[in-house]
């Protein structure tokens, strides 16, 4: 039983890695931006933890400012995702040019509530 | 060339449709204004009730001193001697958005008071409000119905009671903020654009700013988008409407200082949380279907549901018992009572107390939302024709606002806009289907087409469901079927006719159409209908609505009475006392005396602290020693009371005695309810004369009872207060006198009937 779950947990290993592998590399590009703000929003929550949260506005506003980027990145894919027959008449420029907007917002936010 | 003839009618009829379109909204924008002037022309330009003098006074303090001080205000004129934080406690939309409006007429050199601009914000707003049911509306159903929806928001007197003119409260802006807000979280549903996302969080924003109902929307979204999840229609829109609108919207609260911490630390805003990482787990999902082949997929499935479920389970049982931990399960007081509606009345008798917070009867349904508690559930059905995820969120808002509604009477506000879409969509399906049926009857008689005649003869029920875009492009020009509509529809019936038999082709299913006489004398019906309902608002507004509690009338034989007692007791207050002087009342009267009388109070309608307003009803129901020594503590000078027995004024302290007996008991205990009541409710109260509690009808208590610790001022030099009484605090020791319970709403009747010192 077990046996049988290690060979099929290494079988998906290897076709999830083989289909991500197919992705275009816009898309890839965006993927590593959103792993490493999901990081840097774990490391800040882990220092939370050691260190005590006393200034938590400024705890807040870094780890939501990490999580929204992702968000916002995440959004960024979707409609960039050629795959995507949704929003296939919505120009590629037009995407990124919202993503920028509603991450300037978020960053006014943030050194607003940075404190 | 016949089809660019045709394309250029269709142009031209869109044209002409749109300028119609606006030229309406414009119509309705000054009728949500004007019907709400009222009480401008009855009374005069003045503020009305207890709660807006507080926001007209924060108003004054922002455009006197501007923003900064205003943000770091401390408030030591009330809750003498605690004072108040106004920039941390206060919700700053309104104040903000009144002396925003201020300071712009001002540097257009447009000298408006301040007052002014107070008073007339609420009907400009409501103006604004149903524009915005107008967005909304049509992106739900089409813009016939949005049109609909924004004539029956602008009378609909559930919002028109609290947002007259001079009903400067919080709901003025904050009705108009919340229908923004779901008009742009739609907007951002249907078309998946992260520039409408951005636009959303800042109109939530507005909203967190305005009124604390806000937690409403930050529930109802991410129960709509769980809704959506589960019914199957999960798409990457719902992520890009949801996803940014919760991290941005949160960050957004927590600027807000009365808000804080609390946007992320109290159990109003887990829901948004939860459902945040639920949408993010089906993402996931979704996106691994995507990519994997369906083998594949269900072992992978298999071994995430084997280890997830552990995990999961451990993540619940560590948040359960975070939230255990504290007593009220992390919720407030205010939405615990929304929840469970007795919690209220068990545990915080001030929230009880409060009368906007009872339920709602049966006839103030009637009332309030009038011919359209009949189109609402015709509405909800059609929203099911089809299903698509605007019109569940607006099935969900309806059912919710519903149910908090028949809670808590002030929310009846939150249920009106929604009852006001559903009628708007039921109305203009109806109107829809009735000069169809007209047309088609119409174009049958005049012989035009039997092909089409086919189409139009079965009076048998058919379910509506539309095929034909083309159809409804034409639906949409005609909103109000009017006389000179009539005409318009002869000259479209050829183009019509000529659109059926290329669009025959792609019809599936079969229009209903009804016979027409029927439809001629439902139209009319259904123009009556709104002719009821407009006679029903203006007669509301006019009549029930336009009070501004402030001014009272009375028709005696001799004409018509005005009482003006309370300006006339401030403005002697203001002028007679020292600028010092504190003054004890019960706590409904204590924003007016510090906007009016400019006088430090000890408890004011903000209602904070409940210990400390107990120790006022104490004082106010002890004997009179007890009294004097707790006003003494306070460094109280004058007390004010209203008795409303000479005039027959029904809502003065006899009748909220009772409460300042059980506040003041829950703090104090050696007040028992018990004691104050004798025999068949007969209040043990010291009056004079006319003693009389007119709510319970039942003379009352002790008459002929002298004060010695405190002394009655006279405050009107040529005739007597109608039902305002102030009494001084004598300062120096008097001797004792007789224990019995005394009550300060005490012998003015003696003193105004008999011998005057």
């Amino acid at each position: 039983m077990a046996r049988s779950t290690g060979k099929d947990a290494q079988a998906l290993f290897h076709s999830l890695r083989s289909a991500y592998a197919a992705t275009p590399t816009t898309l890839k590009i965006i993927d590593l931006y959103v792993g490493f703000a999901v990081f840097t929003a774990l490391i800040q929550v882990v220092y939370m933890a050691i260190v005590g949260s006393f200034p938590f506005n400024s705890f807040l506003s870094g780890v939501l400012s990490c999580v929204g980027t992702a968000v916002l990145a995440v959004c960024l894919r979707i409609q960039v995702n050629k795959d995507n027959k949704e929003f296939k008449d919505l120009p590629p420029e037009r995407a990124f040019a919202d993503f920028v907007l509603c991450n300037l917002v978020l960053h006014l936010v943030i050194m607003n509530f940075l404190g | 060339m016949a089809a660019a003839a045709k394309a250029g009618e269709a142009t031209l009829r869109h044209a002409f449709g749109n300028v119609l379109s606006f030229f309406i909204l414009l119509l309705i924008g000054v009728l949500a204004f004007s019907i709400r002037l009222f009480s401008v022309i009855k009374y005069e330009s003045v503020i009305h009730e207890f709660d807006p003098y507080f926001n007209y006074r924060v108003t004054q303090f922002l455009t006197k001193n501007g923003i900064y001080d205003f943000w770091n205000w401390f408030d030591d004129r009330t809750w003498y001697p605690l004072g108040r934080v106004i920039g941390g406690t206060v919700y700053p939309g309104l104040t903000l958005t009144a002396g925003t409006i201020w300071w712009l007429l001002n540097s257009l050199n447009i000298p408006l008071s301040v007052e002014t601009v107070c008073v007339f914000t609420a009907p400009i707003f409501s103006a604004f409000a149903s524009w915005a049911t107008y967005l909304l509306t049509k992106e739900v159903k089409g813009a016939g119905a949005g049109l609909t929806a924004a004539a029956l928001l602008a009378m609909v007197p559930s919002y028109i009671s609290r947002s007259v003119a001079g009903s400067y409260d919080n709901e003025a802006v904050a009705i108009f903020a919340l229908i923004i807000t779901f008009y742009l979280y739609i907007k951002t549903l249907n078309t998946g654009s992260l520039f409408y996302a951005t636009l959303n969080a800042i109109a939530y924003f507005y909203m967190v700013c305005s009124w604390g109902g806000y937690t409403f929307i930050i529930n109802l979204i991410p129960m709509h988008v769980l809704l959506c999840i589960v019914t199957g229609r999960y798409s990457s829109r719902l992520y890009i409407a949801y996803a940014p609108l919760v991290v941005l919207g949160t960050l957004l609260a927590a600027l807000v200082p009365v808000v804080g911490f609390n946007a992320v630390m109290t159990s109003e805003h887990f829901a948004s949380f939860l459902v945040f990482i639920i949408l993010h787990v089906v993402a996931l999902v979704y996106y691994i279907k995507g990519i994997l082949s369906p083998k594949m997929f269900k072992v992978a499935v298999t071994l995430v549901v084997s280890v997830g479920l552990v995990v999961c389970c451990a993540v619940i049982a560590i948040l359960v018992a975070l939230v255990a931990s504290s007593p009220t399960k992390g919720w407030s007081g205010r939405s615990l009572s929304l929840l469970d509606p007795t919690y209220a009345s068990k545990y915080i008798p001030i929230i009880a107390s409060v009368s906007e917070h009872q339920p709602p009867t049966w006839p103030s349904y009637f009332m309030d939302i009038n011919v359209l508690a009949f189109l609402v559930p015709a509405g909800i059905i059609a929203c099911f024709l089809p299903l698509s995820d605007a019109s569940s969120f607006v099935v969900l808002y309806i059912v919710t606002s519903v149910y908090f509604s028949g809670v808590m009477v002030r929310l009846m506000l939150v249920f009106a806009p929604a009852a006001c879409i559903m009628s708007g969509i039921a109305l203009s399906q109806a109107f829809d289907v009735f000069t169809r049926s007209i047309k088609f009857q119409l174009l049958r008689i005049l012989g035009f087409s039997e092909a089409d005649a086919g189409d139009g003869s079965s009076a048998n029920v058919v379910p509506e469901n539309d095929a034909v875009k083309v159809d409804k492009s034409e639906e949409t020009i005609k909103e109000r079927p009017s006389r000179k509509n009539k005409k318009k529809e002869k000259e479209q019936m050829e183009k019509a006719q000529a659109e059926k038999t290329s669009a025959k082709s792609k019809t599936e299913k079969r229009l209903l159409v009804l016979p027409m006489e029927l439809s001629v004398i439902g139209l009319l019906l259904l123009v009556f209908m709104g002719a009821f309902y407009v006679v029903h608002c203006v007669w509301a507004a006019a009549e029930a609505y336009s009070a501004p509690s402030i001014v009272l009338t009375s028709y005696t034989h001799e004409g018509l009475h005005v009482f003006d007692d309370f300006r006339e007791a401030y403005a002697w207050l203001r002028h007679n006392t020292e600028v010092d002087d504190k003054v004890a009342s019960w706590w409904d009267y204590g924003y007016q005396t510090t906007a009016m009388a400019n006088r430090t109070v000890i408890v004011d309608n903000n209602t904070w602290n409940n210990t400390h307003i107990a120790t006022v009803g104490t004082a106010m129901s002890s004997p009179e020693k007890a009294a004097w020594e707790i006003f003494n503590s306070l460094d109280v000078k004058y007390v004010l009371v209203v008795f409303g027995g000479l005039v027959g004024y029904p809502s003065d302290d006899i009748n909220k005695f009772l409460w300042m007996v059980r506040i003041g008991g829950g703090v104090f205990p050696h007040i028992k309810e018990p004691d104050y009541l004798v025999g068949l409710l007969l209040l043990f109260v010291e009056t004079d004369g006319k003693g009389f509690d007119r709510v319970r009808r039942t003379e009352i208590g002790k008459k002929y009872f002298k004060l010695t610790h405190f002394e009655e001022t006279v405050y009107l030099e040529n005739f007597l207060p109608h039902y305002i009484y102030l009494l001084t605090v004598i300062t120096r020791q008097r001797g004792r006198e007789q224990a019995h319970p005394a009550q300060k709403e005490a012998d003015h009747e003696r003193r105004i009937l008999g011998s005057r010192k």
